[in-house]
């Protein structure tokens, strides 16, 4: 029952990254939303599934797996973010500032 | 020296990671000690990145209360997320500030431009010498010193700790 | 009751797996099709995790590491070729 109430949240989680991802203007902003939003919300949902049979075999790839995604999650949102910023592509009309292009 | 530690740390890494993958019997546990250590030795002589990683119990101290803290910022972070994505006018103030940082090891920046990609409305773009540029989502601080404090200070004095 | 929540829970996940396929047909630019992509790994890798828990078929869980780890790979390779090239 906990297992269930948890991966629901995980995937609610999922989900608004998801629609983040639908509704930011530009790359960058879409990255933020996608990038945190599923680094949680897997998190919530793999435990919560692991919870639906708890045993230390599971357990064990499971932390593996959660350990990796939150490792790795943000790095790969770096390098897109960086080669978005070098091959220039544009940012949302909103954007008040940008350090990187004056300093370069 | 500082080899020698690098190997040390990751013969470690790779064991746990070896005892989770499978299982804990005898035969597993000894092909796992050998492939190990023949990945740490043939790894000697590359850059001794783990290196910079204290292992005094102060610092392990300091890393477990840098996952509250980092889970806590984690769970803001969602929180924050979801409120500007149902929010239907999408409240944004977007742009790349810069911030410095105090560490100086490379694993160090690491965890710390890791971590500001988990903390709310902050991701990180490039890190170049001991700058880190940051896209903010909703800039609250233009000039570097103020980012700096908002942002970078509330993980770097853990950090410092655990990274000498 | 557990099972209709964690059935809910399923399908949820296998929405915002649709919605980020929409962005990725969507575009405008690659880079957004790759952001889009990296986060349907990471979806689909749960909902891997999740059917083969579900489904009491663990052998599946390796399949979810192995993908995790080439999808990691990928982008890191798919953003250095956007930078300068292979």
């Amino acid at each position: 029952m906990i297992g269930a109430i948890i991966a629901l949240i995980g995937s609610i989680f999922l989900l608004l990254g998801a629609l983040g991802l639908l509704r930011m203007p530009d790359v960058y902003n879409r990255m933020q939303a996608g990038t945190k939003s599923t680094t949680l919300g897997s998190m919530l949902f793999l435990i919560g599934a692991a919870l639906y049979i708890s045993k230390g075999q599971i357990w064990s790839r499971v932390i593996l797996l959660i350990l990796f995604i939150v490792f790795t999650n943000p790095i790969s949102s770096h390098a897109l973010a960086r080669a978005a910023h070098k091959i220039k592509i544009p940012m949302a009309e909103e954007t008040v500032k940008d350090d990187l292009t004056e300093d370069e | 020296m500082k080899n020698f530690k690098h190997s040390i740390i990751l013969f470690i890494i790779l064991m746990v990671i070896w005892i989770l993958l499978t299982s804990w019997e005898t035969q597993e546990l000894i092909a796992g000690l050998i492939t190990s250590f023949l990945i740490a030795i043939l790894t000697y002589r590359l850059e001794p990145v783990l290196a910079a990683i204290n292992l005094t119990p102060k610092a392990l101290l300091y890393s477990i209360a840098y996952i509250f803290v980092f889970a806590k910022e984690l769970i803001l972070s969602n929180l924050d997320v979801a409120r500007r994505v149902l929010t239907p006018s999408l409240p944004l103030k977007p742009g790349i500030v810069k911030v410095n940082t105090k560490l100086k090891s490379k694993i160090g920046k690491l965890v710390l431009a890791n971590s500001i990609t988990l903390t709310p409305g902050t991701l990180t773009a490039e890190v170049k010498n001991g700058n880190l540029y940051i896209h903010w989502i909703d800039i609250k601080e233009e000039d570097v010193a103020g980012a700096t404090q908002e942002i970078v200070a509330k993980f770097e004095k853990y950090l410092e700790v655990i990274f000498g | 009751m557990a099972n209709t929540i964690y059935n809910l829970a399923g399908i949820i996940a296998l929405l915002a797996l649709l919605l980020a396929f929409v962005r990725m047909l969507k575009g405008p630019s690659a880079v957004d099709r790759i952001v889009a992509l990296d986060s349907m790994t990471i979806i689909a890798v749960s909902v891997i995790v999740f059917l083969s828990l579900r489904l009491g078929r663990i052998i599946y869980l390796d399949v979810a590491l192995v993908y995790a780890l080439i999808s990691f790979i990928g982008v890191i390779v798919i953003a250095r070729y956007f930078e300068r090239g292979l």
